[in-house]
């Protein structure tokens, strides 16, 4: 089954959306912010990333970005998690290299479906 | 898949209030000529994480409010707009409401919305925007309106879609939206290949191919445009209809039946209730539990590791035991002790936390405080690190929060007053926490007036707590603010109270099984040192003997042991002893009869005497014998017996039997009420 990490610094949306992706059947990888996800993306090869925008040490923008100067992340689906559905935010993600964005607030279902739109 | 997001509460609360409390402490310590970015940034982050979970987990009313309260955040990290102190006074007033609203949600009480409405407007005014904001449920309905259409339309459309280049590494892939394409019809692909080059200058990694696309669907152009919505920019797109084909009509949701819109009102209602019950439900197990950093679980499953080891090492002796082996027995035992005492101390370490949770209250209190009070007061805090009991510092926020406030009012003296004294314009207060031999201490230090001795002690005699012609140590005078009904105020104000307080300070502290003590110095400033125990559940305590029974003495309260000649001892007025202690006559207690137990002696030369000291009196209690010293875990008389007087507790020894720990404040209580030893003169006296 599929592996995703998710990155988010408010444990109470890290524990929503790794209990829906769990019990959709997805093994998760959990980190609390941009550096943590930064280290703990090097050791494992998950098949996609979700992660926050706004969050203390390093952004999810910031992520993104690192992420992809990874040779085996070039490709890997990136969600970005915002409550800005500004332009502004998500053009800014997608030069950071982000595949697509969810808006919070969001349901579980909603995430479901955001995630099999990257996960085929 | 059906997830019931009541679960997440808990940790979404807890996690708010945190946030709350940064925000209260990153605005409190806000310098507005030159604001930190990352204190700002911090702000709204914590305001941002509360909006995104409160709209997640349908707090409709905290999201609208903390939406506004976020722009304006926002408007102020862009450096769009500058803070004024009323305007941080207003963001603070926000924190106070929105902790408001959290805790009547997670109550399940109902939100203050006048209240909540009026700050609102008060933040929108600042934004520049006076008209308030539409509500949710204005909005909401709008949505609706414009989606709610009764009639759908089958249309062919055709999209041209043109990826460029680099469309594969943002991760996107057009095989996923034509798959996505085809869950809302018919769709046909026709893939234009005149743009793949040779095979020699192929890269894999780059994006040659195009596609035209026929879609057979109802959906509207916007779901269709959803689709490309993530590489909008990465491509060129028209979308276009090709032919209407035809129309269906489709029933209004609202034209059914009233019987079941009147049933989905009601289960909505019921629902409701049942979410309110839930969220009771939620609160009250959350109140006690706590949160305890993964490190020291892993310590404990360690010690636990280690335990299993020394068990199983022990188990093996027992198999085939032979003398041969005592000594090797004697090192697994000695294991198992250290195991036990580690494993005890990582227990315990669950139970702390550091101070800082207690100390975080204070910028505010004391930003408030001053600026009522008209006074400059720098608050400086110091060890906030250090750990101590939940339970404990649970207990010592109000006596701390008097003391603080007693130093803003009393001891901290006016800006004018200060210059004049030759002091700095600001004055300052320092709440400082640090280990000390197994105590936590707390000092809570001011650089203002200092006690008024003179006044002290006058004030004293006017309320006849202490004689006319009596002379007292400075110490003495200063442990009278403690004593019941004192006030040396000149002004009774709101801010301190009215004298009632010091003396329930003292008795709160002495319940924990603590002392605070003052040291105070005319025109420097005074300290209060509130010493306490690290943990409600174990005590250090000396083991004594009287006749056959065991006791435990606090270790904390005793000064010293000795043995009594009986030249030392005077007999007043029949049953009541003093004994001559160096300078100062102290009342004996004979535990046998306090108890009513049989002593081996009851002559005082043959016993010892134990001197303790509780609520500034010393008394000496007379046992058979000293026993050990150890710690003990105290265990509740009151939960699994009933309250005895002279005994706050029991304890089971290693023997197996039960032995009780002696009150000592309340044996002092006691001993004054079956004698009469307060109103004896002979108490006061000074030996030569």
């Amino acid at each position: 089954m599929a592996t995703i990490l998710t990155v988010d610094d408010s444990a109470s949306m890290r524990q929503m959306v790794n209990f829906t992706l769990k019990g959709a059947g997805y093994d998760v990888i959990e980190a609390i912010d941009g550096v943590d996800a930064l280290n703990k993306a090097k050791g494992s090869n998950p098949d996609a990333v979700l992660t926050d925008v706004n969050m203390p040490n390093m952004d999810g923008i910031t992520l993104i970005q690192e992420l992809r100067k990874l040779p085996s992340y070039r490709h890997t689906p990136m969600l970005m998690l915002t409550t800005e559905s500004s332009g502004d935010m998500k053009s800014k993600g997608k030069s950071a290299g982000a595949t697509g964005w969810l808006v919070k607030p969001f349901n579980p279902d909603q995430l479901l479906a955001t995630i099999k739109k990257v996960i085929a | 898949m059906t997830i019931d997001m009541t679960q997440f509460h808990g940790v979404f609360f807890e996690e708010s209030f945190e946030g709350l409390e940064i925000m209260e402490s990153e605005l409190l310590e806000l310098v507005l000529n030159d604001p930190d970015i990352e204190a700002i940034n911090k702000i709204f982050r914590a305001a941002h994480s509360i909006k995104g979970g409160s709209g997640s987990f349908g707090f409709t009313d905290v999201t609208n409010f903390t939406h506004v309260l976020e722009t304006l955040l926002d408007e102020v990290r862009a450096g769009k707009h500058k803070l004024i102190q009323d305007e941080v006074n207003l963001l603070l007033t926000s924190v106070d409401c929105l902790r408001d609203m959290l805790s009547a949600s997670r109550d399940g009480n109902d939100i203050d919305k006048e209240n909540v409405q009026s700050i609102q407007n008060d933040l929108e005014r600042v934004l520049g925007n006076d008209s308030p904001n539409e509500t949710s449920s204005e909005k909401d309905n709008k949505e609706n309106g414009n989606s709610n259409e009764n009639v759908q339309t089958v249309s062919d459309w055709g999209i041209d879609f043109l990826p460029h280049i680099n469309l594969f590494q943002t991760g996107n892939d057009p095989l996923r939206m034509f798959r996505e394409l085809e869950e809302f019809g018919e769709l046909t692909a026709e893939v234009n290949i005149s743009k793949l080059p040779h095979f020699d200058e192929y890269d894999v990694e780059e994006s040659y191919l195009s596609w035209s696309l026929l879609l057979k669907t109802d959906a509207s152009e916007d779901k269709i445009k959803e689709v490309f919505e993530w590489v909008e920019d990465d491509c060129d797109l028209t979308i276009g209809i090709i032919k209407k084909q035809e129309t269906i009509e489709v029933e209004n949701e609202s034209d059914k039946s009233p019987e079941a819109g009147v049933a989905t009102g009601e289960r909505r209602k019921s629902e409701d209730r049942r979410k309110a019950t839930d969220r009771r439900g939620t609160a009250s197990s959350e109140s006690t539990s706590i949160r305890v950093n993964t490190d020291k679980i892993d310590a404990l499953i360690n010690m636990v590791g280690e335990l299993v080891i020394t068990q199983s090492m022990l188990s093996q002796f027992s198999e085939d035991f032979d003398v041969g082996n005592i000594d090797k027995l004697c090192d697994g035992l000695k294991q198992l002790e250290r195991n036990t005492r580690e494993l005890q101390e990582n227990v315990m370490q669950i139970r702390m936390l550091p101070i800082s949770f207690s100390f975080n209250r204070f910028p505010r209190l004391v930003h408030d405080l001053s600026s009522k009070l008209n006074k400059k007061i720098e608050l400086k805090l110091t060890g906030e690190a250090t750990e101590l009991d939940k339970t404990v510092m649970e207990k010592i926020g109000d006596p701390m929060v008097h003391l603080v406030r007693n130093s803003i009012d009393h001891g901290i003296e006016m800006p004018e007053e200060r210059l004049a004294a030759g002091k700095p314009e600001t004055g300052v207060l320092h709440l400082n926490a640090y280990h000390e031999g197994g105590n936590i201490v707390i000092d809570i230090e001011d650089d203002g007036a200092g006690l008024n001795k003179e006044r002290i002690l006058q004030k004293a005699k006017e309320r006849g707590l202490v004689k006319e012609d009596e002379v007292l140590s400075d110490d003495k005078i200063n442990e009278l603010v403690f004593r019941a009904g004192f006030s040396t105020a000149e002004q009774v104000s709101d801010v301190s109270g009215r004298g009632v307080g010091m003396d329930v300070v003292r008795r709160n502290i002495h319940d924990l099984g603590g002392v605070v003590e003052i040291k105070s110095e005319e025109g420097k400033g005074s300290t209060f040192t509130i010493r306490l125990p690290l943990t409600l559940a174990i005590l250090d305590g000396q083991l004594i003997r009287v006749g056959n029974h065991t006791y435990i003495i606090p270790l904390v309260s005793i000064i010293e042991s000795l043995q009594t000649s009986r030249d030392h001892t005077k007999s007043i007025a029949g049953d009541a002893e003093l004994y001559r202690l160096r300078d100062e006559y102290i009342p004996v207690v004979r535990l046998h009869s306090v108890f009513n137990i049989q002593c081996d002696s009851k002559k005082l030369d043959d016993g010892l005497l134990v001197v303790v000291e509780a609520e500034g009196h010393k008394v000496g209690l007379f046992v058979d014998d000293l026993l050990a010293q150890q710690q003990v875990v105290i265990k509740s008389l009151e939960t699994n017996f009933q309250k005895v007087e002279g005994v706050s507790g029991a304890t089971i020894l290693g023997d197996g039997t039960v032995a009780m720990i002696l009150d000592v404040s309340s044996l002092i209580r006691l001993s004054r009420e079956q004698s009469y030893y307060e109103k004896s003169p002979v108490l006061n006296i000074q030996a030569a």
